[in-house]
């Protein structure tokens, strides 16, 4: 095995910490990390419950790989019910908090009720301990996170943390780790901020000594790493280029959504892209990225460790910013580029580093400030509520203004603070919000790419990427090319991303290892990690199983077949440049497909044989 | 005939010299495959993964027909690459 079979149970309203043994049941049909965090919060929440109430539980939870010499083997996530959609949220992060919850000797931490006055929890192996933090609370993640370094004064401490935007109830905040890295979707932040918890502080010196058959893990993770670096993918492409080389890609297909999704192809692509980002600046002769970097135990080494040109509006009085920190990923360089129309490289790394530094999940962040804008220019908002910034599209200045008004809940920061679909909402203008289920859309358009279309409007967590990214295959063509503009077939395609992706996530994997590996390379991984049989067809099963489990929990929350729609711009208005010109999402004749192949009936419920031959609880 | 050319990534640096950013305009004759093109600028075969005529992806085995191209296309070339 390779899970410490511990959970810690925080109590935050009684100030408790108590010792738990994993359920081992549940761990073998639920593997860990997100699928097994889910089964707990099935078993121990009311899905209906209010999700900044003191009845929604978080946890952080990690996988039997977490912590182990597996590539990628680093990752954690944090699962409650999320207050932007309303559904189960599962956010996924990276960095090196995840490995070190491990090394203390705890697969997860379930937090529960909520403190009276704000704490923090530090975990220093078996000893876990509450403590006051009203004089972190009101500080940014960023310098909370250096007092807390300050007071705990051990450099190898991890802490996950959130940030002022998470305390003024920003419904899509993130717990931010390691500074830069974060679990970013759904607003989990601003769950753990309604708890009054603003971080946990970890340090884990256990080690990791239960791997179920080590000689063959040796040999599963080395030949797993050999794949990774022989692939031209994971061992040149995202060590080079990061996510961000897919701005021209996309921009090229036609499927780039532009000024909150009116347009399908921007003209700025090319100065917001992963190649501009490598061009030395008139200013000082040096590029915007100084580096890749790489989360615990990765060898891809995606990141993107930047600098803003230090003579750019944004930062030329400001030297705190003229730092080192995380740059632009993909979709996070769409939402606050094309998105909002800004062409402007570094307004996007400003911005981006005060998502980090507040904790805002920048997708969100970027698609409700293109909402706003579109607001804006139709005169629905004025500069009344802007407190006079004229807040148009392509704007660079608006954007850095609204990035620093919504990180610290201020004026009209509040309004962007509550998503794209609740502002659209309060000015009258319902349709402009480019949402499923109340979450903002990632960076690819619907109109271009068919596949993704259904995999938004049926994402358990709504309108997200990272649930069922055919992009590799309609676009990438991994492992198979298909054409992206056709529908036909893409039901099947969905639920195989689906279904693969919640099993990676559950091992404590990141899921760009699957553009080299797919489940035979995985799966002996786990097997030589975990007691029992792991084949590459349980793995799947169990991805099927936590998918159905969390589709079953949305509808416990009141989710129904209504909510697995696309925003009408998508399926009226069709695509207006590039191959994709004159179509629409073809969600219509998708998502029959789709039920069907999930084994759900035609209002989008689970049968009851597929429940029972997936073993769901309840 | 002119076609617009573009290389991306590791690529970028086998544009011709003429290549502002990523874009290049170059002449083509009329009849020239797509292999042909990629083999005249040494973009090694292996490495032209994503190819795109008017952002259309043309797979491996229709880069040999000749043809292929009109006037004013944009041909557009990726090595592997991806995102997320
Ligand atoms: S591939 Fe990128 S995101 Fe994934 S673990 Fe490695 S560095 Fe982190």
């Amino acid at each position: 095995m390779s899970w410490t079979k511990k959970i810690l149970r925080v109590n935050l309203s009684s100030g408790t910490c108590t010792e738990e043994p994993l359920n081992m049941e549940w761990a073998n049909d639920y593997l860990g990390q997100r699928g097994l965090a889910t089964r707990y919060i099935v078993e121990e929440t009311d899905p209906a419950c209010d999700p900044l109430g003191p009845d929604n539980k978080l946890i952080m939870a990690t996988g039997p790989l977490t912590g182990t010499m597996a590539s990628t083997g680093g990752r954690y996530s944090v699962i409650c019910k999320s207050p932007l959609t309303n559904a189960i949220a599962c956010s996924n992060s990276g960095g090196f908090f995840g490995a070190e919850l491990k090394f203390a000797g705890w697969d997860m931490v379930i937090f529960e009720g909520r403190a009276a006055s704000p704490m923090y929890l530090s975990i220093e192996d078996n000893v876990a301990k509450l403590h006051p933090a009203d004089d972190l609370w009101g500080k940014s993640c960023w310098e909370a996170d250096k007092q807390l370094r300050t007071k705990h004064q051990d450099p190898q401490t991890r802490i996950a943390i959130v940030g002022r935007s998470a305390e003024q109830g920003c419904l899509y905040a993130a717990v931010v780790n390691d500074l830069h890295r974060a679990a970013g979707r759904s607003g989990v932040g601003t769950v753990m901020a309604s708890k009054n918890l603003k971080a946990v502080v970890c340090r884990g010196t256990l080690g990791l000594g239960n791997i179920d058959n080590p000689e063959a893990f040796m040999e599963t993770t080395k030949a797993g790493k050999a794949v990774l670096a022989e692939n031209a993918v994971t061992g040149q492409g995202l060590p080079a280029y990061g996510t961000q080389v897919l701005m021209n890609v996309i921009n090229e297909v036609g499927a780039l959504p532009t000024r909150n999704m009116r347009e399908t192809q921007f003209e700025g692509a090319a100065n917001v892209s992963a190649e501009a980002m490598a061009e030395p600046r008139k200013s000082d002769g040096k590029p915007n990225l100084t580096t890749n970097g790489a989360c615990f135990s990765c060898t891809i080494a995606c990141g993107r460790i930047s600098t803003i040109d230090r003579t750019h509006f944004s930062v030329k009085d400001k030297p705190e910013y003229w730092i080192n920190s995380g740059g632009l990923e993909y979709e996070a360089a769409w939402a606050l580029g094309p998105d909002t129309g800004v062409d402007d490289i570094d307004a996007l790394t400003y911005a981006n580093f005060l998502c980090n530094e507040d904790g805002m999940d920048p997708i969100s962040f970027g698609s409700t400030v293109a909402a706003a804008m579109e607001l804006f220019e139709e005169g629905a908002i004025t500069t009344e509520q802007t407190d006079g910034v004229e807040l148009k599209f392509g704007s660079a200045e608006a954007l850095c203004w609204a990035a620093e008004v919504t990180a610290k809940g201020e004026g009209f920061g509040r309004d962007i603070g509550m998503g794209s679909k609740r502002l659209c909402e309060k000015y009258g203008r319902p349709e402009l919000s480019m949402t499923v289920k109340g979450q903002e859309f990632p960076a690819y358009d619907p109109r271009g790419i068919q596949g993704i279309g259904l995999a938004y409007a049926t994402s358990n967590r709504g309108a997200c990427h990272l649930r069922g990214y055919t992009i590799a295959s309609e676009i990438l063509g991994i492992p198979v090319k298909t054409d992206p503009l056709e529908s036909e077939g893409k039901a099947d395609l969905v639920k195989a991303f689906q279904d693969a992706t919640a099993a990676v996530d559950s091992a404590g994997l990141c899921v760009f290892t699957t553009f080299a590996w797919t489940m035979d390379d995985i799966a002996p991984q786990v097997d030589a990690a975990c007691a029992g049989d792991w084949s590459p067809e349980r793995m799947m099963e169990v991805g099927e199983r936590i998918w159905n489990m969390e589709r079953e929990y949305n509808a416990k929350a009141g989710l129904t077949a209504a909510d697995d729609r696309l925003p009408e711009r998508l399926t009226t208005l069709p695509a207006n440049a590039g191959p994709a010109t004159g179509k629409v999402s073809e969600l219509d004749k998708m998502l029959p497909a789709y039920y069907t192949v999930r084994g759900w009936n035609a209002d989008g419920t689970v049968t009851s044989d597929t429940h029972q031959r997936l073993g769901l609880p309840g | 005939m002119k076609i617009t050319f573009k290389l991306y990534a590791t690529l970028g640096d086998l544009l011709p010299s003429n290549a502002v950013r990523n874009v290049s305009t170059i002449e083509v004759p009329e009849d020239a495959s797509l292999h042909n093109i990629i083999d005249k600028y040494h973009v090694p075969r292996e490495l032209a993964h994503l190819v795109l005529i008017n952002g259309v992806f043309v797979c491996d085995a229709d880069r040999d027909q000749a043809g292929i191209l009109k006037e004013n296309d944009v041909l557009a070339i990726w090595p592997p690459v991806a995102g997320g």
